[in-house]
Formats: structure tokens, sequence, C-alpha cells
């Protein structure tokens, strides 16, 4: 069996509150229950999710920019250690949501692609220029826009940038945060093509996180979808929508607009998500659910394969 | 460059630059500048008035001239008035972006003792320092300097804190840089602006400190005076001879007061909130241009735009942003408006009702019908009764729209009170009985929450409550689904096309989104670079678009259940509306364009109960395949 190109092993991020002034110590805000994952090299996984489940901290525990309260994560077989952020940089990089943002306004496109060459392989001022060129010419950019500021773009093109950005890191993990959320249709295509073509050319592995389903049935190989904080279903990307086993799955497919489906809103009741502060007993998606049992909320489920390999964290899924 | 045209704009700003430009240049030019010494004492000829002989400005009690120690003395003071902004800044801002890079207990620890620094009142603390340093002009410094830093820790930690947790300084992080590197290169560029702002407006400040510390003779020593020193020599002579006590005192005022104009002056220029002109307060309705050409209504509806066209004029720029739109739509109809960001489609949205923010927006030729009677260039008093009450909005984002501070249900009492009169008690009813039509549980109890109680859906539901409030006609909806989850979207959405059927509304419903589109509206306008380029009813447009724009748009939308593909994109970008090319502006980015779409104008074609600007359109087999 092949390493995968990431594990994560019961990675969890629990947020202290803080202590009041008088009070003990609070329970903290459990933003990502225990999760664990493989990631096969040369695989996309994709990750969806609604606002607040946590896929944007799970994301930045992969890349060290959070620590995890629990677990570990293991990138091809070693486990990351981020102390040295020159080591570090090389193994997993991340695209981030806001193109614009993810640029310093302050720095022209040449400063902000020199700092990965220069500071993670030692690159001199002749072998940076031609790196940078050879990266530019991958995700089709001109060159003359290395002396411009990144106001100066517009969103496609500074997402171009960013992901050149990861891509000078010559990491072969690019871990991809809403990568074409901010941009328009017309253009998310273009990106989310060139983001094929990458991986096809350079052997590289995804971890794609968007809250589009559509998007990212387009693109993933396999697909996790994340309920408040917790793995609920993990399966192929072309089952996973097309025949759901978790309620919450299916009540995500039949939420997305599609064309000619007459207008119903899929639920009836309030669709509240849990208070973060106060979280449900069991299976944390009861409240909203059609199938919920008292078994529900007693235990929490734990994810589990049906024959076809398809996970689903529930005790009473759909279709079997 | 822009930053002193910028500067220059403000008069007062640009006088206080040019006298404190004379003032510096005369301290710099003392030493050459033929001056008596300035300490050299003549008792037979003290107290001279001004313009005596050989003594411009008089001398003082020891004789000495005063137009020399006024200008050694001006000298001085800016020397350590600047200096000690200098320090004081440098010390400051280095406190201020360490705490706020590293937060936590650092932060703590340091802004604790800041916080010490700033609990005894300045000039106290200043007295101490003094003290303990013992008196003289470089211990007047440092107390000055000493005092000053708190402001400037807690500025920039503030600033940097904001820098710290965005998303470039994570990606420097990803690039390898450490802590210090990210410190020099990410944060400090972007605060420097901030620290510059801040010492701008505090240089002043300092001059009059240091002035007051010499003034109870803890700065400078006899015989060296400063501005402040001057003043305290005079004082005993302030009755019998005050021309004395005047000039330095004038020179004081004319420094800190120039000092200060020009600091206003650089932080208005300088910062970027006030540069995007957020401080140029809007009209109440959008400017109409003299040279408008009103439209006849050319469509049956209760709501109809003719060939409306906007304009944004910034500096010598103009933006086309709506360039000639007709539209129409009956009630109980949902029409809706499709495009990229930038199509112009919101734009085109708050002309209506005259809610495009002018400067720099103004509406320059068409008409908006209402029920017959042309709303553009009416009263500001007509539109006011007819917004909320006949033509209501729904906006993108709920938070932005909603105040922070009022519970929800004053603030839908509010919005009806705005058109009539009605106690506390009815508004009170009327704001439940909303609540509930827009289906939020326990509406009783919802009504009391503030927006931040209120999760995305809710707030967008109390949204559509507020525009709901005077039972309008027309609900006009920007993207009020787009900032939304899927789950509550679908909510949102089919509340909508309830409360249309109920209450037969008109809706105009402003998106992106085809599958949105295609559930909720009756018609659909394309729109691409401020025009229409398709319409026609929804069913129609999405089983056969005859606009390769059209078609290209919606073969880039993937859509759930279709697997693993790649999907159509549609190369290059859209064009900019300032600099629009003759034709059709889709032709650069079309595979189908000719010479004959680059030459001219392309008409908006009706057929039926469709219309296309195209000249060379999608047959409907080429779709179908």
């Amino acid at each position: 069996m092949t390493t995968p190109a990431l594990r994560l092993e019961g990675l969890s991020k629990t947020f202290p509150l803080g202590r009041t002034l008088f009070g003990p110590e609070r329970p903290g805000v459990r933003a990502v229950h225990p999760v664990t994952l493989d990631v096969m090299p040369g695989e996309t996984l994709g990750i969806v999710g609604e606002s607040g489940c946590g896929k944007s901290t799970l994301a930045r525990m992969l890349v060290g920019l959070l620590e995890p309260t629990t677990g570990t994560i293991e990138i091809e077989g070693a486990a990351l250690d981020n102390a040295d952020p020159a080591v570090f940089g090389k193994r997993i990089q991340y695209v981030f949501q806001d193109p614009i943002s993810s640029l310093n306004p302050r720095k022209t496109i040449r400063q902000i692609m020199d700092a990965p060459l220069k500071l993670l392989h030692g690159m001199d001022a002749a072998q940076r220029r031609a790196r940078i060129a050879e990266i530019f010419e991958t995700v089709s950019l001109r060159e003359e826009f290395l002396d411009r500021y990144p106001h100066e773009f517009s969103g496609g093109q500074a997402q171009r940038i960013g992901i050149a950005r990861a891509l000078a890191a010559e990491a072969r993990i690019l871990i991809l945060d809403e990568p074409v959320s901010a941009l328009d249709v017309s253009v998310q295509a273009q990106v989310l093509n060139l983001l094929a073509d990458l991986k096809a050319r350079l052997g590289l592995t995804y971890l794609f996180i968007s809250h589009d389903l559509a998007v990212v049935e387009a693109v993933s190989d396999r697909i996790a979808v994340l309920y408040f904080g917790s793995v609920v279903e993990l399966g192929r990307a072309e089952d996973i929508f097309r025949a759901p086993r978790h309620p919450y799955t299916k009540l995500l497919a039949d939420s997305a607009p599609v064309v000619g489906r007459p207008l119903t809103a899929p639920e009836a009741k309030e669709t509240e998500l849990p208070d973060p502060l106060n979280p449900p007993t069991g299976c944390a998606f009861r409240a909203r659910c059609p199938r919920a049992s008292e078994r529900c909320a007693a235990e929490v489920p734990m994810l589990a394969e049906d024959a076809k390999g398809q996970a689903a964290a529930c005790f009473h899924p759909l279709g079997g | 460059m822009s930053f002193l045209k910028l500067l220059a704009r403000n008069r007062l700003a640009l006088g206080g630059l040019v006298v404190m430009g004379i003032v510096v240049l005369l301290a710099l030019l003392t030493p050459i500048l033929p001056l008596k010494p300035p300490n050299i004492t003549d008792t037979g000829n003290r107290f001279l008035p001004p313009f005596s002989d050989g003594a411009l400005l008089g001398t003082d009690h020891l004789g000495r001239d005063l137009l020399s120690r006024l200008m050694w003395g001006t000298r001085l003071s800016l020397a350590v008035g600047f200096a000690a902004a200098l320090v004081a800044a440098s010390i400051g801002a280095a406190i201020g972006i360490v705490a706020g890079y590293y937060g936590g207990r650092t932060d703590n620890v340091i802004m604790r003792g800041v916080d010490m620094l700033m609990a005894f009142p300045y000039i106290l603390l200043a007295l101490a320092i003094v003290a303990a340093l013992g008196p003289g002009l470089m211990n007047a410094l440092i107390a000055v300097a000493a005092v000053n830093i708190p402001f400037f820790a807690r500025n920039i930690r503030g600033i940097t804190v904001g820098i710290a947790h965005k998303e470039f300084v994570d990606a420097a992080r990803l690039s390898g840089m450490s802590d210090a590197r990210i410190i020099l290169t990410e944060i400090l560029p972007n605060v420097v602006p901030v620290i510059v702002i801040a010492m701008s407006t505090t240089v002043g400040w300092m001059i009059l400190e240091t002035a007051g510390l010499s003034f109870l003779g803890l700065g400078s020593q006899p015989p060296v005076a400063d501005l402040g020193s001057m003043l305290g020599e005079a004082r005993s002579a302030l009755i019998t001879n005050p021309h004395s006590s005047i000039v330095p005192g004038v020179m004081i005022l004319i420094i800190v007061m120039a000092i200060n104009l020009l600091g206003d002056g650089i932080r208005d220029a300088l910062d970027p909130r006030l540069k995007s002109g957020a401080l140029n307060r809007p009209l109440p309705a959008t400017l109409v241009a003299p040279t408008r050409q009103p439209e006849s209504q050319q469509n049956e509806g209760i709501l109809t735009l003719d060939n409306l066209q906007t304009q944004f004029h910034v500096k010598d720029r103009v933006y086309r942003a709506v360039g000639g739109v007709t539209l129409s739509v009956k009630p109980g109809e949902c029409l809706g408006i499709i495009g990229e960001s930038g199509s112009g489609k919101s734009v085109t949205a708050l002309s209506v009702m005259g809610l495009v923010a002018s400067p720099p927006g103004l509406i320059t030729g068409g008409s908006v019908h209402y029920r017959g009677e042309d709303l553009v260039g009416a009263p500001y008093r007509k539109l006011r009764t007819l917004r909320g009450r006949e033509v209501a909005y729904i906006f993108q984002d709920p938070l932005a729209t909603l105040h922070p501070l009022y519970r929800v249900g004053d603030q839908l009492i509010e919005a009806i009170r705005v058109h009539r009169a009605i106690s506390r008690e009815e508004g009170r009813k009327k704001a439940i009985e909303l609540l509930e039509a827009v289906r939020i549980p326990n509406a009783a109890s919802r009504v009391n929450d503030y927006p931040h109680e209120m999760s995305g859906g809710m707030r967008q539901r109390v949204g559509i409550a507020m525009a709901l409030a005077n039972d309008p006609e027309v609900i006009i909806a920007d993207e009020p689904t787009t900032a939304l989850d899927v789950t509550v979207q679908a909510q949102i959405l089919s509340l909508l096309d309830d409360l249309r059927r109920e209450r037969g509304l008109a809706i105009v419903f402003i998106t992106h989104d085809f599958g949105v589109v295609g559930q909720l509206c009756d018609r659909v306008a394309v729109m691409y670079a401020g025009r229409i380029v398709e319409e026609g009813p929804t069913r129609a447009i999405l089983d056969a678009p005859r606009h390769p724009y059209t078609a290209g748009l919606m073969a880039c939308v993937p859509e759930l259940g279709g697997g693993r593909r790649r999907l159509e994109a549609i190369p290059g970008l859209p064009p900019a509306v300032d600099d629009l090319p003759p034709g059709c502006a889709f032709a650069p980015r079309c595979d189908r364009a000719t010479e004959a779409c680059r030459a001219g104008e392309i008409t908006l074609d009706r057929a039926g109960d469709r219309a296309l600007r195209c000249i060379h359109p999608v047959e409907p087999q080429e779709a179908a395949r």
C-alpha cells in the first residue's frame, strides 16, 4: 500500500474561551471534532460544508497556521513539524480564498514571488528570475505583471498569482481554501481548469475546500462532508450527492438550486446550527433530521463504511 | 504625487504647509543670517520697544536682541519637538508592533505597562522624569518623548492587530519567512502611513510640551533660550513690557497652528478610507444630467426602465455602468437580472429609486416609470414617499443593512413609522406579524433580538420583513442569498416565491446564479458590460440561449450531479466600462465574432417574447448538442 500524501489522525481543535474574572475556566469551543482522513498522492479530496462547520479551521491546522489541540498530521509519511517555516513551507502550501487580500498591497508581484524562492530554496537572483519566468508560463501569466502592485489585478489574475506563489514553494500538496469563491463564474472555470492542468502536469495532491457542491463535485475524486466540525460522510465524488447516505448530505444536495427543479424549501423546521457554546449530545444533526431516534441523542455516531466504501456517520443511513 | 495633490486640495493644510515651510527654512538659515549674537547682554538698552533702531523686535530685560533670540529659540524648539516626536514614534511604534503581532501574553504584559504609564497626568509624569534626570534641554526631550510613547504604542498596536491577521501575513509565513522578517517586510510598510499620520498630528503638541517644561525652567538653561524659556523669562515683565512675551508667544501660536493644519491635511490625504471619498456625503438622490432625454414608456408593467443610462464620473474618466437598459416588470411577476460583477446589474437596480451615490453617480439618459410616472428627476420628497412604501429593496448583506445597536423590532417599527403614524403598541404588533410572515419562529420573542443574536438566514428574513413593512408593490432584491448557505438560501427563495404569489408582488431579482434564476424567475435579462444582451422567458433562455455570452456563461457553471469533468471557460476578462470597444462588448471574448461585430452598434432586437443583441446568435440546434 502506498503512503498517503496526507494523513490526519484524530485531529481536533478547541478554541479556549479563557476564564472569567472570578469563575472557573470555561470549556472551550470545539471547532473541529477529531478527524481522521487519508489523502492519497495525486488525489483531490473535496471538503464541503456550510459556514461555521470548521472547514477553514481544519485547513489552517494542516498548513501549521493553527496549532491542533489533539491528533497528528503526517505528510508523506513524516510527522508535520512547523517549528522551522523554511522546511515546512516546502512540503505543503495553501491557496487563499480572497486572492487580493492574500497579497501584500505594498509589495510588487516580483517581491512576493521572490520570498519563497529565496527563503525556501535559497536561490540567487538569476535563478529566481528564471524560475519565476517558468512558473508564470505554467499558470499563463505575463512576465510584465511582475513589477506591478496587487491592486492592479482583477480577482482571477490575483488568484493565478496566489497559485503561482504556492507553486514556487514546490510543495507537492496544496490546500485550496475556497479558491474560486471570490471569482465570477466565467473566471472561476478558467482557474479550476488551470488547477486541473497543474495537477496532471506536476503530480500534485489537492485538498479542495468549498461551500459550492457543484464545484467540489466537478474537481474531486473523493468528498468529505463536514457538519458542525465533524466528517459526517465520506465517499466517491460521483456517488456522494447522487446517492447520499447521511441525511445532511441529502439536505445539502436537495438545497442546491438546480434549473428546472421546482422551488420548495427542503426542510420546514428552523435550520439553526447547534450552539457551539452549548453543543448537543449525540449526533449534532439530530434536531434537523427527519430520521432522528432516541439513540441519536444518546450516542455520537461514528463513520462507518458500506459495501461500496461510502462512509457515513449515521445510525439510520439512507438507502441501506 | 497624488498625495501632494490631495494635500493641496485642502486649502488650510496647504496654508499650514507654506507657513511651516517658511518657518523651517528661516530656522535652518539662522546661523548665516546677519543677526546679532543672541546671548550678548546689553543692560543699557533693556526693553527697547519693537522697531527701535538696531533691534527690529526690540530687546528683552537684559537688552538682548529679541529677533535674534526668537530665531535661535525657534530653531531649538523645532529641533527638540521633532526629535521628541521621532523618538516617541520609533519607540512607541516598535512597542505597538511587537505587542500587536505576537498578541496573547506578550501583548497583555506590554500594554498593561503602557496603561500604567498613561494613568499619570502627562505633565506630572514629565515633571517627575525631569526631576529625576535633572533640568536640561536633553532631559526635557527625553521626558516629552517618554510621555508620548503610550499614544503611539496604542495606536500602532491597534493597526498591527488588524494587519497581523490578514491573509498575506499567513502567506508570508508559508513562504518561509521568520517572525522578524514578517514584521520588517510585511507589517511595517503597512503601518508606516499610520505612524506618519500620528506624528503629524502630535508634533505640534510636543513642541508645546517642550515649551511648557522650558517655561517652568526645566528645559533649556540660560543663557541659551528656546521659545518656552523666552516666555518664562519675560513673564515678570508681562504688564510693563508685553512685547517681550508677545514675540515668542506669537511664534509658538504660528508654529502649532501651522503644524496642526498640516497634520490634519496629511491625515486626510493618507487615510485610505478618506481617500476613497468616504468623507463625501452623497446627495439624497442620484443626480440627473441636464442633458438627459426622457423616454416614453415602451412596455406594459408597474415598473419600467426605458433606455436608462447611469454613469460614474471620476476625475476625467467616465464609467458607463448602465448603458441604456430597457426592462419591465408586472405585478406578481419575477424578473431576473443576471450578470457578473461589473456588469451593471446593481447600479441598474439602485438607479430606479435614485439610490446611486452622487457624486460620482449621474443618470444621463432614459426614464424609470412607476405606474406611468417618470421617477428620474422627480423631486426628492416624491422619491422619499415612494422608497420603501411602493418600491422596497433587499440587499446582499443583512448584517450591513441592519443597525447593530437597535433591536430588530424597533428597526421594523421605524421603517413603518417613516411612512405612516402608528402607535408603538400597534407598531410592535405589526412587527411581530411581519416576522411571522417571513416565518421566523417565536416571532414574539425574536422581535426583541439584536441583529448579532440572529443567524445569517434569520437576519435576511428580517431584511425581507423590513422590505414588506409598508406593503410595497415592487421589491428589488440585490443578490439577497449570495451571502447565505445553500440550505438557508433554499428557504429564503421559497419564501420570496410564496410572498409574491400571496401578495401579487412584482420582484426584480438580481443574481449571478443561473440555478436561482431558473427556480424563481419568470423572465430573465442577461447583462454584460452595462447592457442587456439577451432577455426572455426563463425557460426558453435556459433551454436555448441565443447569445454566445449567455451560452458560454451557462456552460461555465457546473451543475450538481454531473460528476467529475472539465468545465467550459470563457477566455479573457470582461471589459472595463470606462473603455468599452465599439460594437459588441463581448466580441473580444467571443469565438463567433466577425468584423461586423466590432464595427458598430449592435441593437437589441425583439422577436416575440425574446430580445437579443447579437448578429451571430447560437442556433437552437447547436445549443441542443
